[in-house]
């Protein structure tokens, strides 16, 4: 068990570093279409990496929404918008740096409070959750507990979620015109 | 579960080195459609990983997630293709079909860059 966490956590630094390189390079690219590829990429690369910090479910919600979606979403929105840009004055990008540097080093700031990576005392681990480690499989027998809490024990809950989602997913059909009849005019 | 097999790891790591090249690739470019094409194989890429890497670390339920992957790209890949081809996503499919029985055209737009680039 050992051995599994020290190997794999080096296929974490390898995707994140990828991560970052991806993310540099949509910002240095000036080519719109190029940029809509690599945020298709970034995505592809975050499921991975999410599957290699063994969070598989939240890779499943990557794989719906990033790799499904936001390419075709993307393209569309290039369609709409005009391949100009007018030069940004030095001053708001100074302006934008502060901005980004003050939130970073908040959220560092933020990072101390964090619980030590497994730390049995953390409030993930010290309250419910615990039980609904042991318990799940004898009550329900699903062997994810991510996927029984989800689908079971809250499931009406998650049943509303895909309610929104479907009515998100049907007003986008309706924008993109599924079927090529969308606001085609009789003539 | 004791240790990783080697041979898997090394296959996984080898699928790594080639996803690295394809974002060398995808960087560099030079036209879009090698950048297409690199985030095609990436998609492959990406798919092999999350088998390997499941059958790497003794986890089943991983390979669901490649096999949605697998179908997703196929759903981006038709998006970008008719893009380039039509520059509108509103063409449906069938359109498209019947449109190319009735008049024969082809190679009418395909040859020239997407004006998405420069």
């Amino acid at each position: 068990m050992i051995q599994t966490v020290d190997l794999t956590q080096y296929f974490d630094y390898v995707f994140m570093a990828m991560l970052l390189s991806v993310g540099i390079a949509v910002v240095r690219l000036r080519s719109l279409f190029a940029a809509v590829m690599l945020t298709g990429v970034y995505s592809l690369l975050s499921a991975v990496w999410f599957v290699s910090l063994d969070a598989v479910d939240v890779a499943f919600t990557e794989a719906a929404v990033g790799a499904g979606i936001s390419t075709v979403l993307l393209l569309g929105a290039m369609l709409l918008t005009s391949r100009e840009c007018n030069p940004v004055p030095a001053s708001r990008h100074w302006a934008a740096l502060a901005v980004v540097v003050v939130a970073g080093a908040l959220l560092f700031y933020a990072l101390g409070d964090m619980p030590v990576y497994g730390d049995p005392n953390s409030p993930a681990n010290a309250y419910v959750g615990m039980e609904y480690m042991t318990m799940t499989v004898d009550d329900i027998a699903i062997p994810n507990v991510v996927t029984a809490v989800l689908s079971s024990y809250r499931g009406f809950d998650t049943m509303g979620e895909v309610f929104v989602v479907f009515a998100a997913g049907l007003g986008v059909a309706l924008l993109l015109g599924l079927g090529g009849a969308a606001g085609k005019r009789e003539d | 579960m004791t240790s990783i097999p080697i041979l898997d790891f090394a296959v996984a790591l080898g699928l790594a080195v080639a996803m690295a090249i394809m974002l060398a690739r995808l960087f560099l470019g030079p036209t879009l459609y090698d950048r297409v094409l690199a985030v095609n194989s990436f998609g492959t890429k990406t798919v092999l990983f999350l088998v390997v890497f499941a059958v790497m670390v003794n986890r089943g339920d991983a390979i669901d997630i490649a096999l949605l992957y697998a179908l997703l790209n196929f759903i981006a890949t038709i998006a970008i293709l008719k893009f380039f081809r039509y520059r509108s996503l509103e063409v449906a499919l069938s359109e498209i079909a019947i449109r190319r029985r009735d008049t024969g055209d082809d190679a009418q737009s395909d040859r020239s860059e997407p004006t998405g680039g420069a």
